[in-house]
């Protein structure tokens, strides 16, 4: 087991050679902290409504604005990191989770599991995603919740193919038939041997689906499908910007800011283990 | 290769009926209905006047039997009667609005090849240059960029600030009155920038995966030995290397079709363009099932046709995987 240790140990040094990710790491612990910690970064309230200042462009007062209703930018914009970074965390870990039963199910069964499986998989990469999540939010009243999970519920095909692929290639290797021949069960054989093995691609595709998540959160919210207001989230920001795109650029400008550098890091960062874990693959 | 074929397009009639199925149960269990959204804010609709509407649009038969006549109607290619007051077919309702969004995803998609490769090879040749690591940075930010939000800033540079292009719908108020090249004129001006955002994000996908393959190729032994019987690079680059990296491309661009399709919602929404996607979205907010069922199944289908289209490229480019 040492050689396992070793080797990640090495993959997380690799990691932090590589300048971008770590860049892309860095971005990403920040922007947790934000939505950890969102008072220590404005002192607004996100909900404070003030008639007497509407759509103010950027002061000392609202270093980023204010919205149609008064309320401060800045503070929307912290406050809605919350919903980012859950929604990109947890709707990956629904998928993958989903993604890793099924591939090893697949993967490890063979015969007529994987077939009925991997058929299952063509019909869920034939649908126009996007339509799909779409018509389930608006049918299920849109929430946070509901956003995690159907956002997880249509993004676990990937990880499935991927763990299959890995648990296929693995299971015939000699290390796998030695512990077997040494009486290690399915589930040891899968925990101690095939999956720490399959774990970096795993891990570079859940980090670049956090990305590809918010993305997807952040388009549902614009099109007033997703995050409800008064809840702030970086997408339902931008809505109201579009309806005073004529006379609040700062509405338009800041929130997209925060999702394209909060993507950007999770992007990053996933190159950045898919080049530490095959340093083959460097550069491409 | 036509055994091929039909056997890939009788394998596509069980997907499209798996999708039609899981789209079916999950649109009908969902609570509410399109009955409750034309209903509930009503005092005037008494529990009669529901049990009636629904009997009129047969919500009040089993699951199964809906299911079942929705089924049998397809199999007719008859997608049934749109829900809205206009009562109108759904198939004529997507055929008017079909023409639209295939022309804006069939120009990215060009655009999407006419740009990519090019910036893809070059990357590759002059890996580690200038062009090469700047073209790196617009791939990073091409793939974390929310286009909808790229589509606010295009709209207030050119369209509030400079007044260049217009920010909404495909034609303006006086285009039944142009002739027929400022017609032209007149669409291509508000197809721009929707064209170039449904493209944006493939196209940083693309030229990344161009560059990959690219890389790839040039270090294979067939490329070093046309170097080393002296031909010149140009050749080497287009004739040995690029055509052969060129091969994955096509089947990437088959599947990027649901992709293309999803973005149609966002910038027919944004760009007010009446395309499917906006019809999807206002089906969606009306509950309209038939309209729903017939765009998620003819999306379904484009993607399908997508993907045999990529293979049968495929095949017929490179033989050695032409299926016996």
């Amino acid at each position: 087991m040492s050689g396992g240790v070793g080797i990640r140990r090495n993959l997380a040094r690799r990691l932090l050679r590589n300048r971008l990710a770590a860049a892309g790491g860095l971005v990403i612990v920040f922007f947790f902290l934000v939505a950890a910690f969102p008072a220590l970064f404005t002192s607004q309230n996100p909900d404070r409504i003030d008639v007497a200042s509407i759509l103010r462009p950027p002061s000392a007062a609202h270093p980023l604005g204010t919205d149609d209703l008064g309320r401060d930018v800045l503070a929307r914009v912290v406050y809605g990191a919350r919903v980012s970074m859950k929604v990109g965390f947890v709707a990956v870990g629904i998928a993958t989770s989903i993604g890793l039963v099924l591939g090893l199910l697949a993967g490890f069964h063979g015969g007529r599991v994987d077939a009925v499986l991997m058929r299952f998989v063509d019909i869920m990469l034939c649908f126009p995603t996007f339509f799909l999540i779409l018509a389930a939010i608006a049918f299920l009243s849109p929430s946070i919740v509901i956003i995690m999970a159907v956002i997880g519920l249509t993004g676990w095909m990937g990880v499935a193919r991927l763990v299959r692929a890995e648990t296929l290639s693995l299971k015939e290797r000699d290390f796998v038939a030695a512990a077997r021949a040494q009486g290690a069960g399915t589930l040891r054989i899968i925990f101690r041997h095939i999956l720490p093995n399959a774990l970096a691609p795993i891990l570079v595709a859940a980090t670049l689906g956090v990305a590809g998540a918010i993305l997807t959160e952040s388009a549902l919210s614009f099109l007033g499908i997703g995050v409800q207001p008064p809840t702030p989230s970086w997408g339902n920001i931008l809505t109201v910007g579009k309806n005073y795109i004529e006379f609040a650029w700062w509405l338009s400008l800041f929130p997209g800011l925060a999702i394209l550098v909060t993507v950007l890091g999770y992007n990053l960062l996933g190159e950045g283990i898919r080049d530490a874990a095959d340093p083959r693959l460097k550069g491409r | 290769m036509l055994l091929y074929i039909v056997r890939r397009l009788l394998w596509a009639v069980p997907i499209l009926v798996g999708i039609s199925l899981i789209s079916f149960l999950m649109i009908h269990m969902a609570p509410g209905g399109p009955i409750s959204v034309g209903t509930d804010l009503n005092p005037k609709a008494t529990a009669e006047t529901r049990a009636r509407l629904e009997a009129y649009y047969g919500l009040d038969q089993p699951l199964y039997v809906q299911y079942g006549r929705w089924l049998g109607r397809m199999a007719t290619l008859d997608f049934g009667d749109s829900f809205s007051p206009d009562g109108r077919s759904v198939a004529e309702k997507i055929r008017e609005r079909i023409p639209i969004t295939l022309t804006i995803n069939v120009l990215s998609m060009g655009l999407i090849f006419l740009v990519a490769i090019p910036i893809g090879i070059y990357s590759a040749v002059r890996q580690g240059s200038l062009f090469d690591r700047v073209s790196t940075v617009f791939v990073f930010t091409g793939f974390s960029i929310p286009t909808f939000w790229l589509a606010l800033l295009l709209m207030i540079l050119f369209g509030v600030k400079l007044g260049w292009l217009p920010i909404s719908g495909i034609g303006s108020l006086e285009y039944h009155s142009l002739g027929t090249m400022g017609k032209i004129a007149d669409r291509a001006r508000h197809l721009l920038l929707p064209v170039l955002l449904t493209g944006f994000t493939g196209l940083a996908g693309m030229s990344r995966y161009m560059r990959s393959n690219m890389l790839e190729v040039i270090r294979q032994d067939y490329v070093a030995s046309a170097r080393a019987k002296g031909l010149p690079e140009g050749t080497v680059v287009f004739r040995h290397a690029m055509r052969n990296a060129l091969l994955p491309v096509i089947t990437i661009l088959g599947l990027s079709v649901p992709d293309l399709l999803g973005g149609s919602v966002i910038f027919e929404t944004i760009f007010a363009i009446p395309g499917m996607g906006q019809l999807f979205y206002q089906g969606v907010m009306s509950r309209d099932y038939p309209l729903i069922m017939g765009i998620l199944t003819i999306g379904a289908f484009l993607t399908l046709l997508g993907n045999l289209l990529a293979d049968v490229g495929y095949a017929l480019a490179d033989p050695r995987i032409r299926p016996g």
